[in-house]
């Protein structure tokens, strides 16, 4: 066994345990400045992975090969730096908000992303239940709290319920897989698959492990919690929660459908395309007529998993590698939102969307920013959204000629995009055309908040016009699916 | 570098440099876009005269790999369809730069979007790269559905912007389903056009898959160009638009779509294109007849100018579909000279609205005698709207109906008595009540146009349509060529029944080349 390969994963921990002692000796008011010294380290923790020196040796396996670090985890540890650095900033932002125990509020950030790199190496249903648990149990506490909103307890105890839930459908389903072959690693567990494969015991495993999966990344019919999470969190958690656990639960799924089980899913071809479909549909209708801003993101988001689905769907190279793209932008895209609404409806408790009146007067970069967001949620071009869905919608299609479902799947994806523009461009219209605006004062912003916006808009403009990097990483990434 | 790249190139780096100018600099905006729209306008122009007609393939052409993974790569050029339509877009982005003096809130980012469409719209038409040639394309849309919504005038502005942004939208995800649906399906793994026709031509796509795409295609890009009855976003649109902005989108913007069916859908899915040909000649019926009947009764002068050019899109739907060498000549040559006129026409109804800040046509009347300048253009402009000879339309039109007439004799006639009895009747109307007859008395302060840096555009944009129409052979000679080759493929169908006519349609071709 290699530790040095976990150096990532341990830094993080470490430092989520530095920031917990620093509070004690760091007076009220500098609270923030532990913010930023946590994003630098968490920057120097970018680069040092990004370099791809001896650190995060590519192809290195721990703990008998439950831990590996491959191109995948190493495309995904990348991913969830750079989503903590931006909600540290967000956090940081909205910190006023929060009135007791900032820095822990820090600190739990660090170990819900401690999770999400453990999960980004899992090869081993063991781990990928631990690190799913490390992540669902700190946003219980990220969740729920501003403990003086009802609202905030409220989504609280809501994912509580709904993710203890379906935490005991996924550790059945890992016990069911256990007790039909006796192996719980994935490589192996590849080799046994296609003798199980119509094993009904087995496969009812497998089904409960994608359930629990399909919690976390919010797709039909485990939906049910994302609007009313997304709504009552504070806005740093939702943020995190939109992209950071996501995305994890987006890598663990790849790794059961295509590293696990990739016999089996062969078989569920039509039953991803339904589930990709369906929840594409539900999130765009639903979020038609939301006024909540954040309520509307989260329907959003469930649209968002949806098209997601469509990559994991398309049982392709091409498709593993669109969801990783598009993973990319909507990383972007989501954190460049959510800091607007951090920075704009802090002081606003309904979050509607006719809060954003007049933005464009009182803060053009924020007002610019939103713009940019929707649009590149949206899905239209130049900008981030379009690549990636134009990733997807090509991987889908060139699925078509063997079964016709696929036609039918991009059809629903092109549905899901026209009734999504309304709702996107009505926050566009919020903003440059909302009618009586009940403050328009201008909207100063610190200099870090201007450093993640621009991060984030310059970050949503390169990967929608020069797409080649980040997909020869994604590419690269997903070689380790193997021919699938 | 390609010359193309520089038209192309210019109103970008402009675009760019105005992002970080200062906003008090209120006229440096100004004339940083028009310094670099004259620029692009100025090289067009260049290449234009340096195209030499029936070259064999493309010129001034350049390629750099993009995205290697999929076989996406900036590979700009032109052949004989797209050098009239880019000399034609840089003159109108410099006419619409000019025009802009109207603009006075926002200037900054007013000119930004302006050069950005510019830029992409000039790249969509270079573009020898699918995914280019629709990326550039939404490049330009997107800033259109801004300065509507930011800088569009009345009270229906909202709802236009939505409806104009729904609509375009849907269109252009439709088209881009097709575009997807094409690639993958021709197999020649790479998104270069050139590339995917050679690949094309020699294994030619399922008739079944031809019928699946033909329709995504011509819809989605038929959507864009407001083909009948898919055109009701354009007359609003332009109602509201600010004038850089209809003159931009009508005259050249919109063109992008039927410069799509003519590039990528008729060469690359002859079958279906055969097959749907008699229907895409109804449809255009419906927008010479019926959309011209709605002009009719307009009340509002830019909702008529609107609903006329969303009419003269019918004519080069009919050229179109004729599917021969004389209909696309002619389809091309109106592609063009409609984009001179659009501009014209817009760029008029916007000076005579910042001056009388009203278009009702039963408010205006007898404006000749304060707009001596104007309203001559106006009229000059009308007439070439009902396709006066002299003007570049009527030659574009004469074409696009001798080559209808070979194959839908009926529907030609029809479309010539929407061309002449009822454009004629619609803009001879509007000139009766805008230009001529009594003064009311709220108009008396009105002024002309003064000074001849002003009067530029305008001048600009008639000289244009009087050169191609007494010239045309400046157009024809260089697009013949190009469309031969497309009337070709066009018609070399696989099944056995459209062989004979396809190659009876080319002795005649053939002859009255000779």
């Amino acid at each position: 066994m290699n530790a040095s390969l976990m150096t990532l994963e341990l830094c993080v921990i470490a430092l989520g345990v530095v920031l917990l002692l620093a509070d004690f000796w760091v007076p009220n008011e500098r609270k923030k400045f532990l913010a930023y010294a946590a994003i630098a380290a968490l920057g120097g923790l970018f680069f040092i992975s990004a370099s791809g020196n001896g650190v995060c040796d590519l192809g290195g396996s721990a703990f008998n090969g439950a831990f590996v670090n491959d191109a995948l985890a190493v495309f995904f540890k990348r991913l969830f730096l750079l989503a903590a650095m931006l909600v540290m900033f967000i956090a940081a932002e909205f910190s006023s908000r929060i009135e007791a125990a900032i820095s822990e509020f820090y600190s739990l950030v660090l170990f819900a992303l401690a999770g999400m790199l453990f999960a980004a190496s899992s090869n081993d249903f063991v781990m990928l239940f631990v690190s799913i648990e490390l992540i669902t149990i700190t946003f219980y506490v990220l969740v729920s709290f501003q403990r003086n909103k009802i609202a905030s307890l409220e989504a609280g105890v809501k994912y509580l319920i709904l993710g203890a839930l379906s935490s005991a459908f996924m550790i059945f389903g890992i016990a069911l897989i256990w007790g039909t072959t006796g192996e719980l690693n994935f490589t192996k567990l590849a080799v046994l698959t296609p003798q199980f494969a119509a094993s009904k015991i087995f496969l009812l495993g497998v089904l409960l492990v994608l359930v629990g999966l399909g919690f976390k990344i919010a797709a039909f019919p485990f939906q049910i919690w994302a609007p009313d999470v997304y709504q009552g969190a504070p806005t740093p958690t939702t943020a995190f929660l939109a992209i950071g656990s996501k995305a994890a639960g987006f890598v663990l799924l790849l790794r059961v459908l295509f590293s696990a089980v990739p016999a089996v899913t062969q078989q569920w071809a039509n039953v991803l395309i339904v589930i990709s479909g369906i929840t594409i549909l539900y999130g765009n209708l639903c979020a038609l007529p939301q006024r909540n801003l954040k309520r509307l993101l989260g329907y959003s988001s469930i649209s968002h998993a949806g098209y997601l689905l469509l990559g994991v769907a398309a049982l392709s190279a091409a498709g593993q590698a669109a969801v990783l793209y598009y993973l990319a932008g909507y990383l972007f895209t989501v954190l460049a939102a959510f800091a607007v609404i951090a920075i704009v409806l802090k002081n606003l408790d309904n979050k509607d969307v006719a809060g954003l009146a007049g933005l464009n007067q009182r803060s053009p970069l924020l007002a610019a920013t939103m713009t940019i967001a929707m649009v590149s949620l949206a899905g239209i071009p130049p900008l981030a959204g379009f690549f990636g869905k134009f990733l997807l919608l090509k991987a889908v299609l060139a699925q078509g000629a063997t079964n016709h479902g696929y036609y039918c799947l991009a059809f629903t994806a092109l549905v899901g995009v026209i009734i999504s523009l309304y709702y996107y461009f009505s926050v566009v219209r919020a903003i440059y055309w909302g009618k009586d605006a009940a403050d328009l004062s201008p909207i100063e912003l610190s200099s870090p908040a201007k450093l993640t916006l621009w991060i984030c808009l310059i970050s949503i403009f390169w990967l929608g016009v020069f797409p080649n990097t980040v997909l020869n990483l994604a590419n690269k990434a997903v070689e380790v699916f193997g021919a699938f | 570098m390609s010359i193309l790249t520089y038209i192309a190139g210019w109103p970008l780096l402009a675009a760019l440099v105005l992002l970080v100018v200062p906003r008090k600099y209120r006229l440096l905006f100004r004339y940083v876009a028009l310094v670099a729209t004259m620029m692009s306008a100025l090289l067009a122009v260049k290449m234009f005269t340096q195209f030499l007609p029936g070259f064999d393939g493309y010129q001034f052409e350049q390629q750099v790999p993009w995205v290697d993974a999929l076989g996406i790569s900036y590979h700009v050029g032109v052949d004989g369809l797209n050098v009239g339509l880019i000399l034609m877009g840089a003159i109108v982005a410099f006419a619409a730069a000019c025009c802009s003096r109207e603009i006075r809130t926002r200037e900054k980012e007013f000119y930004i979007l302006l050069l950005v469409m510019t830029a992409g719209i000039l790249g969509a038409f270079a573009s020898l790269d699918l995914f280019f040639f629709y990326f550039l394309h939404e490049l330009a849309l997107v800033p259109t559905f801004i300065m509507i919504g930011v800088w569009g005038r009345g009270e229906k502005k909202n709802y236009a912007t939505f409806q104009i942004t729904l609509y375009l939208s849907v269109g252009a995800l439709i088209a881009l389903i097709g575009l997807i649906a094409l690639y993958l399906q021709c197999g020649a793994n790479s998104f270069d056009i050139p590339k995917i026709i050679a690949h094309v031509q020699a294994n030619p796509l399922a008739v079944k898959v031809q019928n699946f795409i033909f329709p995504l295609l011509l819809f989605g890009f038929g959507i864009l160009v407001s083909l009948w009855p898919f055109h009701s976003w354009a007359p609003l649109g332009y109602g509201v638009a600010p004038s850089p902005t209809a003159m931009l989108h009508a005259g050249v913007l919109k063109k992008f779509g039927l410069y799509g069916l003519i590039r990528i859908a008729l060469p690359l899915l002859p079958d279906a294109a055969q097959s749907w040909a008699y229907v895409i000649a109804l449809l255009c019926l419906g927008n010479i007849l019926y959309v011209g009947w709605v002009a009719m009764r307009q009340k509002d002068l830019n909702l008529l100018i609107g609903n006329s050019s969303v009419a003269h899109m019918g004519f080069i739907f009919l050229g179109l579909a004729s599917l021969n060498l004389i209909g696309l000549t002619g389809a091309v040559l109106i592609m063009v000279a409609h984009g001179f006129l659009a501009a014209l026409t817009f760029a008029l109804s916007g000076y005579i609205y910042q001056q009388t800040g009203s278009l009702q046509i039963s408010e205006l009347g007898g404006l000749c005698r304060k707009l001596p300048f104007i309203g001559a253009a106006l009229l000059m402009a009308m007439m070439a709207g009902c396709g006066l000879p002299g003007f570049a339309n009527f030659v574009g039109e004469a074409t696009v109906f001798f080559g209808a007439w070979q194959v839908f004799p009926w529907v030609t006639v029809f479309a010539l008595w929407g061309a002449l009895v009822i454009g004629g009747i619609y803009m001879t109307r509007a000139i009766r009540n805008v230009l001529h007859g009594p003064l009311p008395k709220t108009w008396e302060s009105l002024f002309d146009v003064a000074l001849l840096q002003h009067k530029a555009p305008y001048i600009m944009l008639l000289a244009c349509l009087l050169i191609f129409g007494f010239w045309p052979r400046l157009l024809t000679e260089k697009i013949t060529p190009d469309a031969d080759k497309i009337v070709q493929m066009a018609n070399a169908a696989s099944e056995p029944t459209s062989v004979a006519s396809a190659s009876e349609l080319r002795t005649t071709n053939s002859e009255l080349r000779n």
